[in-house]
């Protein structure tokens, strides 16, 4: 077994004639938590949206945990049961409460009777601290609630990659402490994390490497501690002055 | 002049004055918040009133109540003609199903009035084997039952079923197979693949474009002429798939309407958590497009319903046919008969009609879970 949870080589993708990621490798360890970030429009959202298909790149390999990312529906498939993600606006399914939106993919797709779906639903719900709220519905729960459940949910399907796609920047200030608290409960649990994010606090506290990306290219990647006070390319340095004041 | 202010003590709760909640402020904001809405609310109250009243005079203090047969109806002056109704009641229900044999329309009606019952309130258990009883088992006893034929059972003819029976069976059809046909063609016409999208769009566009009459016209007229001699499927059968054929093509495009709500952070949630496309239109999608869409559901299966009445054009004696058809009995025909018959036919049309918009309300406040974005 090789000791990468993920690999990127190569990858490229278009929308149309506007070349998004420009030959991005990435190789990410297991255990290993990884901050992504960047200004708007630089590719980082797709970057970690193509490693669970949710987009599709047309050039180079993408391999994660073993398999590689193909038209192929089975490995697709695959790939989805081993990586959950975490979006910027939640995306909890409305309809359902808390605890069958927990239970929903255990029990379809994994096949997991619904007692143990929903013991092992609130055994995630206590993690991020909300299993009061299991009965109630995503629309009854405030944004940093919703968002705790939204990671209970991928936990469920007890994934081995997590990706965030900018977990807290739909967030009130006051429910972003609540969501990064959980996020680095899940870091110090040795979960591979990937995390598009500009919590810079959260990147020194928990980051064992810091991707800076610009334009669809990864820049320059560094340990948090040198990458914040030592950054070595012009970009980075100016896109740092601007989020640190 | 200073900007210093700490507040030490809490403002006290009041409760509001008077003339913002009381009996007369609330009434006086209802019906005249301003002296032009004042003579608005007296305008439209008498005109309300004087069509009351109307309706009242003809329906009732001048009606006629009782009678053997049109003598009392044709004199001047008098009102709605009740006893035309009385004496054609069981005909507006069964048609010229044989009076000896209309004791299999009563067990459909009962099996279908309770099986549905079962499905609508949502108390009542076993939703599951309720659903497989009205959807499968049922249609099976009801067509095995009114046409007969098997069992030892006389076999009735469908040119013999009428009235309400006619009606509710075009009607019921027609709803209940619109909903999932329409949910395909919807998922159709947004599919990726060209082929079934083509397909799709070109069925929902050309029946969406065409009258009903004349889809029901085609049935029956000209359907036949492109068949080999001595296939012509019955009539009833006919406008039935003509009915559920051309309210899917609405249905279509009321679900598309509510797919087209649902964010597509919805489609992206369900597919990372690593449910299928027909997963996630089954238990992510579908829910919640469906609710938003009941206003539109309901618009489509009220207007079906009354729409079944144009079945009476291709000669199917559904219940406007049945009692159209009464005006020209020589023992009633008089001067309040039709005025009768069509007031009887508004008032049955509207309650079916009405109840299936209470229900839907109560189902769209049950089914909401306070979501909002």
């Amino acid at each position: 077994m090789s000791n990468s949870a993920i690999t990127m080589q190569s990858v490229n993708k278009w929308y149309g004639q506007f070349h998004v990621l420009r030959d991005i490798n990435l190789d990410v360890k297991k255990g290993e938590r990884i901050v992504i970030c960047g200004p708007s429009g630089s590719g980082k959202s797709t970057m970690i949206r193509c490693i669970n298909r949710l987009e599709e790149h047309q050039k180079g390999d993408i391999i994660v945990d073993g398999i590689p990312l193909t038209a192929n529906v089975k490995n697709i498939d695959d790939v989805r049961r081993e990586v959950g993600m975490v979006f910027q606006h939640f995306n909890l399914f409305p309809h359902l409460t808390v605890l069958e939106n927990l239970t929903l993919a255990p029990m379809w797709v994994r096949k997991q009777p619904k007692a143990q779906a929903e013991e092992n639903a609130m055994k995630f719900l206590t993690r991020v601290k909300i299993p009061e709220q299991a009965l109630k519905y995503p629309g009854q729960l405030s944004g940093g609630q919703q968002q705790r459940v939204a990671i209970a949910r991928a936990l469920c399907m007890n994934p081995k990659v997590m990706l965030f796609d900018e977990p807290t920047s739909a967030l009130d200030p006051e429910m972003i402490k609540e969501v990064l608290d959980v996020m680095v409960d899940l870091a110090q649990g040795g979960m591979t994390m990937l995390c598009v994010t500009h919590e810079m606090a959260f990147a020194r506290q928990v980051a064992n490497r810091v991707i800076f990306m610009d334009q669809g290219q990864i820049v320059e990647q560094n340990e948090p501690e040198a990458f914040f006070n030592n950054p070595q390319s012009p970009r980075t340095k100016k896109f740092l002055e601007q989020i640190l004041h | 002049m200073t900007l210093e202010y700490v507040r030490t003590a809490d403002a006290p709760l009041l409760p509001a004055p008077a003339s913002a909640a009381g009996f007369w402020a609330r009434m006086r904001e209802r019906f005249a918040p301003t002296p032009i809405s004042g003579v608005g609310t007296v305008i439209i109250g008498a005109l309300l009133v004087w069509a009351v009243w109307t309706i009242l005079q003809w329906a009732v203090f001048s009606a006629v109540w009782s009678a053997e047969n049109r003598e009392p109806c044709n004199v001047a002056g008098a009102g709605a003609c009740w006893p035309f109704v009385k004496a054609k009641a069981l005909q507006w229900v069964y048609g010229f199903y044989p009076i000896e044999e209309r004791w299999r329309a009563n067990v459909v009606f009962l099996l279908g009035g309770l099986s549905m019952l079962g499905l609508l309130v949502p108390r009542i258990p076993y939703k599951g084997w309720n659903a497989l009883f009205f959807f499968v088992i049922y249609p099976i006893i009801s067509y095995v039952l009114l046409t007969g034929g098997r069992f030892g059972l006389e076999a009735v003819g469908t040119e013999q079923w009428g009235g309400l029976l006619v009606t509710l069976i075009v009607a019921v059809t027609g709803i209940v197979a619109s909903v999932p046909l329409g949910i395909l063609l919807a998922l159709g016409r947004r599919s990726e693949m060209p082929v079934v999208r083509t397909l799709c769009t070109a069925f929902i566009e050309i029946v969406r474009g065409v009258p009903l009459i004349t889809v029901l016209f085609m049935a029956s007229v000209m359907f036949p002429l492109f068949m080999p001699p001595g296939i012509n499927p019955d009539k009833l059968l006919k406008a039935l798939i003509g009915v559920a054929l051309f309210s899917a093509a609405y249905m279509a495009e009321t679900v598309r309407g509510g797919l087209q709500a649902i964010p597509k952070g919805q489609y992206e949630a369900s597919m990372a958590v690593g449910l299928s496309y027909w997963r996630t239109m089954l238990l992510v999608v579908m829910p919640q497009a469906l609710k938003i869409v009941i206003p539109g559901i309901v618009n489509s299966f009220i207007s079906l319903f009354k729409d079944t009445s144009l079945v009476s054009i291709i000669g199917i004696f559904d219940l406007f046919n049945m009692v159209q058809s009464g005006f020209n009995d020589a023992t009633w025909a008089s001067a309040q008969t039709g005025n009768t018959g069509y007031f009887a036919l508004a008032i049955i049309y509207w309650v079916f009609c009405f109840a299936m918009s209470r229900y839907s309300q109560f189902i769209e406040r049950r089914l909401n879970t306070g979501y909002k974005r």
